[in-house]
């Protein structure tokens, strides 16, 4: 098995559990956000950005590259249409559920059996989106 | 504002700010979520789109960080929570087509909560900051769509 993928396996680990210990394996939690009822997901995405930041941003200033090789590229997108759409899609899907990308997998791990229904949905739909929308 | 305290929140928070740099320092990839999903329809499909050199590439590390983070919020349940193992009352029905809209619209949108949400932001890209406000508008919205309805929770 190569490095890379043992590091990205720790580094999952350390996701679903941080994803766990701030509820977000929980789709109530989640919608409790969206409902303006508890607004502890902001202060989650900022925490969590924050240290990505240091990552990103400050590290790369000591370290030239990284320890397996390799470059230093912020992660960029260039604005179009479909990400706004797509976002617009997106955040209907995840009022109505609960439920995001990472989140549901962290929740297959909490025992949350019935989100299997929702990430086969979620295969569905990044299907239909590659097949018919790109 | 914060029933719950913003204390598990923040710790959560670090916590996965901590693998994503991890992933970043060492490897210098993005341990961003969405893209497994599409990643991993490559050795399902022969459709092009899904076999796009950089999918190829990627998809065996995203398997690994996925399988990582479902063993990670195992972990979380069978240590330190103190709830144990926990099932969702939202309805199937909210599950299929929430799972459907979000698979689609975030590919579309080339991100999630973490690959606009975290990385994005961290990298400071105004595209993933226009995302996530819309994607939080959005979600709102739509939560209080299914409040009025009274569908619960």
């Amino acid at each position: 098995m190569n490095k890379r993928n043992i590091v990205l396996f720790l580094a999952g680990i350390l996701f679903g559990f941080g994803l766990g210990l701030g509820g977000m394996a929980k789709q109530e939690i989640v919608l409790s956000f969206l409902q303006l009822k508890d607004l502890g997901l902001i202060v989650l995405m900022v925490g969590a950005a924050s240290v990505t930041f240091i990552a990103i941003n400050i590290i790369p200033r000591f370290v030239k590259r990284p320890f397996l090789g390799g470059e230093f590229k912020p992660r960029t997108r260039s604005l179009s249409r479909n990400t706004i759409i797509g976002a617009i899609i997106f955040g209907i899907g995840w009022g109505v559920s609960g439920q995001c990308p990472g989140s549901s997998l962290a929740s297959l791990g909490v025992g949350n059996l019935p989100v299997i229904i929702g990430i086969v949905a979620e295969f569905v739909g990044a299907y239909v989106m590659g097949r018919y929308f790109s | 504002m914060f029933p719950l305290g913003i204390f598990p929140y923040l710790m959560g928070g670090l916590v996965i700010g901590l693998g994503v740099s991890l992933a970043y320092v060492i490897t210098g990839l993005h341990a961003t979520q969405s893209s497994f999903y599409s990643t991993t329809l490559s050795y399902l499909t022969k459709i092009p789109y899904f076999q796009r050199k950089d999918y190829l590439d990627s998809r065996e590390w995203r398997l690994f960080f996925a399988a990582g983070v479902i063993i990670g919020a195992l972990i979380y349940v069978v240590t330190i929570s103190p709830d144990g193992f926990w099932i969702t009352s939202v309805q199937w029905w909210r599950l299929l087509i929430g799972g459907l809209l979000v698979g689609f619209g975030t590919r579309l949108s080339s991100g999630c909560t973490s690959g606009h949400g975290i990385s994005g932001i961290a990298s400071l890209s105004t595209t993933s900051l226009y995302a996530v406000i819309t994607f939080i508008i959005a979600g709102i919205i739509s939560a209080h769509a299914m409040m009025l309805m009274g569908v619960m929770p």
